[in-house]
């Protein structure tokens, strides 16, 4: 069968290099570099939660972005940990698609803001949802409470919009510190957002409202800092916790006007779930969302954007490095 | 709703999406993030549609122009057949999704990077079609010509082209339907399309998609057809393919398969 | 007790997947997070071409004999070829499901066009002169299938196997749409990084040249008289 020796030898060597790949992997080099860790409050390592393997298996979902999918994992990673049957969903939406899983049952939690949740659950206002994070939240925690669904005690980090630029964009136009000081200078620029921030109150509507600007043009793009990068967009919606935020490149403005609602994470859970999980799940959780300052987010959030490592990665060397996990 | 009845709840569920897909392409809907704006009706699909057909229209254009110049020089020429006959087999084995996310990687997104990603998909078909019709241009007809004292290019023009037509049709009409399907995907590379509703799911909903879908389907089978319609009302009555007598050098099953046909 | 530490990395420089860009030190050390994507792609693949290949094959002949039946099923197929892949996997969600039952629905579909245009063609290209000597020597129409028409026709046979085959890896990348995973998937994760294309991308095109350089080998092997057209 000489005729069929080249393809199928191919073909070997193609399964033989993935196999010593997928081999591989517990070899890779650690990734030295770096300065600076983070001290914060260790949490106790996690201790298996008597009984937790007899109960329902948890669904953990999230949305579609890079800070979700890391907080899913991070969730998820530590439940397992703690000896519960855990299932991902991750990927799953926009806040809607979520929140719909969550309510018919398809999912068991996921994280949400507080702000998204009183905005797109309950159609407050966005200039009437209150400004403190901690009120923010008791109205989040009270509403949800009547669908049956556990709102737990926010992270300490907030991950609201921060307009960016990039450091010569703010340069040439006067270097603003605020967003209200961008008034008048931005006829000529491009601004870029998720698609859906076109027509949300909570993101280009508002800015242009509140602020009274007047943008060049939209760009929609899911890619963030890439439009800057390549000259598509010059000012872009990023969020506080970004990665790219952290490598000094671009320039962010205060939300002075407080336009704004508080972006705390809670962990939205349905009740039947959080008593199956008793006060021990629910402190395991409540643990290893403490050290999630903005810096450390940030870091997670760099991780996974800037070094291309899967939030799976990311989400159990967080717990190893906080010392939740060995 | 009916109650009970295994078969009647999942059937109307089906329908009720369909529904529901459909009513979004006619009547604009408050959007699933915001209500106060409003996603889907008859003026922005009919917008998205415009978009898709002047990428598409663009996109071919550019490719036939390459093309069909390209495929007659070297079939008149005899030369490049390696490339000609195989330029459809490679085009095959990329994949339109890495075709585009190669230009978007390593070229850019907008307009133009995703347009010319497309040219390049519509170039094969029309390159394979028009060599091997080229060819297959009876060596007695050419010989006549030579003749009759045409140099090359006009035997190009006024011979080998018009008797080439119909099969460099048949490639476009591969191109262009290739070219309107895959342009669902634009917007992967930040260019409006029929498909953006798809790619940009959150805020369009799932009726959005659905409707999408459905809309672009309706456009790529009117494309097909119109297309084929056209090319039998061009098709000059003796030359309907098939018709002609394929040169002794190649076998009759080289012409059917190597042309592409849908 | 050890005080927690998170490492903060120093960002300030850049490195090559920051920047998106080629960068092979990343490539090696990330080549496993393409391993389930590419066996899921190469099942997407080989499965729904094995049951389009049987499927098309079985209503060739059947068209073959029965020559009313091949009008509409030529205008199937030609109606079918006209749903972008994508559309179509949407389509087929609210009716099956999201997953890898769906994806094939949709790739078994798009197999059959491409096998049944060529097995119907090959069978009429087979010459008039066999089928009559054939019949001559007292073949049954049954022996006469398998024993003429089949063989003769296996060229054009085999070049629409390659033809659905390197095709289905093309729409298998977007099987993700319907949820049934495949390298798509992985492409479109991070769709402006250089690398992750150059290798989710360079293992499709791979894949769909070997699978047809796999078919174009059987061929030669089984019609060892025809030097097959590459």
């Amino acid at each position: 069968m000489k005729a069929l020796k080249t393809p199928l030898a191919i073909l070997a060597a193609l399964l033989l290099a993935l196999g010593l790949a997928a081999c591989g992997k517990d070899e890779k080099k650690e990734k030295g570099g770096g300065a600076g860790s983070q001290q914060s409050s260790s949490g106790p390592p996690i201790e298996k939660v008597p009984g937790a393997e007899s109960k329902p298996t948890i669904t953990i979902g999230s949305k579609n972005f890079t800070e979700q999918y890391i907080l899913g994992n991070i969730y998820a990673s530590a439940l397992k940990a703690a000896g519960f049957k855990v299932k991902t969903s991750l990927d799953l939406g926009s806040e809607v698609v979520a929140y719909k899983a969550l309510k018919q049952g398809e999912i068991s939690a996921y994280p949400e803001y507080t702000g998204t949740a009183l905005t797109a659950f309950f159609k407050v206002p966005v200039l009437k949802v209150p400004k403190e994070p901690a009120p923010a939240f008791e109205q989040v925690k009270t509403r949800l409470a009547k669908q049956q669904i556990t709102a737990l005690p926010t992270t300490p980090f907030e991950n609201t919009f921060r307009l960016a630029l990039s450091k010569q964009k703010a340069q040439e136009i006067g270097n603003p510190k605020t967003t209200s000081e961008l008034k008048g200078k931005t006829a000529d620029l491009k601004i870029s957002g998720f698609p859906e921030c076109k027509k949300r109150v909570d993101c280009l509507l508002g800015v242009e409202k509140t602020y009274g600007l007047k943008f060049g043009g939209f760009v929609a793009s899911e890619e963030k800092y890439d439009v800057i990068e390549n000259g598509s967009a010059d000012v872009i919606f990023g969020f506080t916790t970004d990665g790219e935020l952290t490598t000094g490149k671009y320039v962010t403005v205060d939300d002075d006007k407080k336009l704004f609602p508080p972006y705390n994470v809670s962990l939205l859970m349905r009740n039947e779930t959080f008593k199956e999980i008793g006060p021990e799940g629910q402190k395991v959780i409540e643990n290893v969302q403490k050290p999630l300052t903005e810096k450390i987010m940030g870091e997670l959030n760099s991780r996974v954007d800037l070094d291309k490592q899967e939030p799976e990665k990311v989400a159990s060397d967080y717990l190893r490095e906080a010392g939740f996990t060995k | 709703m009916a109650k009970g009845g295994d078969v009647s709840i999942p059937l109307a569920s089906v329908f009720s999406e369909f529904g529901g897909a459909i009513e979004f392409l006619f009547k604009a809907q408050p959007s699933d993030l915001d209500p106060n704006t409003k996603v889907g009706g008859v003026s922005e699909m009919l917008g998205l549609l415009l978009n898709h057909v002047a990428l598409s229209g663009a996109a071919v254009a550019i490719g036939t122009a390459i093309a069909i110049p390209l495929g007659l020089y070297l079939g008149h020429h005899g030369k490049g057949e390696f490339a000609a006959i195989n330029a459809s087999n490679v085009g095959r084995a990329i994949p339109t999704l890495v075709l585009l996310t190669v230009f978007i990687a390593y070229i850019g997104v907008g307009f133009v990077p995703i347009m010319l990603a497309l040219a390049l998909l519509a170039l094969p078909p029309v390159l394979t079609n028009t060599w091997v019709a080229a060819r297959q241009v009876e060596r007695e007809t050419v010989d006549a010509a030579r003749g009759m004292g045409m140099t090359d290019s006009q035997i190009i023009q006024r011979v080998e082209l018009p008797l080439s037509l119909p099969t460099i049709f048949a490639g476009i009409r591969v191109a262009a339907v290739n070219v309107v399907a895959t342009a669902t995907i634009a917007p992967l590379g930040s260019v409006d399309s029929l498909g953006t509703p798809i790619i940009s799911g959150n805020v369009y909903g799932a009726d959005g998609r659905l409707g999408a879908a459905i809309a672009v389907s309706v456009l790529t089978l009117a494309v097909s057809g119109a297309l084929a319609a056209l090319q039998r009302a061009i098709t000059p009555k003796g030359l309907k393919m098939g018709a002609e007598k394929p040169r002794r050098r190649f076998s009759p099953n080289l012409r059917r398969r190597e042309t592409a046909t849908p | 007790m050890t005080l927690a530490q998170v490492q903060i990395q120093k960002r300030e420089g850049g490195t090559c997947e920051a920047n998106n860009g080629f960068c092979p030190d990343w490539i090696a050390d990330n080549l496993d997070r393409y391993v389930d994507p590419f066996l899921q792609h190469v099942f997407l693949t080989v499965t729904s071409v094995a049951i389009g290949f049987v499927i098309a094959f079985a209503l060739a002949l059947l068209a073959h004999r029965k020559r009313w039946l091949l009008p509409p099923l030529s205008a199937s197929s030609q109606i079918l070829y006209g749903i972008p892949s994508v559309a179509l996997f949407l389509l087929l969600l609210p009716i099956t499901g999201r997953g890898s039952v769906t994806g094939l629905i949709a790739l078994v579909s798009y197999t059959l066009i491409f096998v049944f245009v060529n097995v119907t063609t090959g069978l009429d290209g087979v010459p008039k002169d066999s089928v009559d000597a054939a019949r001559g020597m007292g073949l049954t129409e049954r022996q006469l299938l398998w024993r003429v028409e089949v063989p003769l026709a296996l060229p054009e046979i085999f070049a629409g196997l390659r033809i659905a085959t390197t095709t289905t890896v093309g729409l298998a990348a977007l099987a993700f749409f319907a949820g049934a995973g495949g390298l798509g998937e992985e492409i479109t994760r991070d769709k402006g990084f250089q690398s992750n294309i150059a290798v989710a991308g360079g293992l499709a095109v791979l894949l769909a040249l070997v699978l047809d350089l796999l078919i174009l080998s059987v061929q030669r092997v089984m019609t060892p008289w025809r030097r097959a057209a590459m």
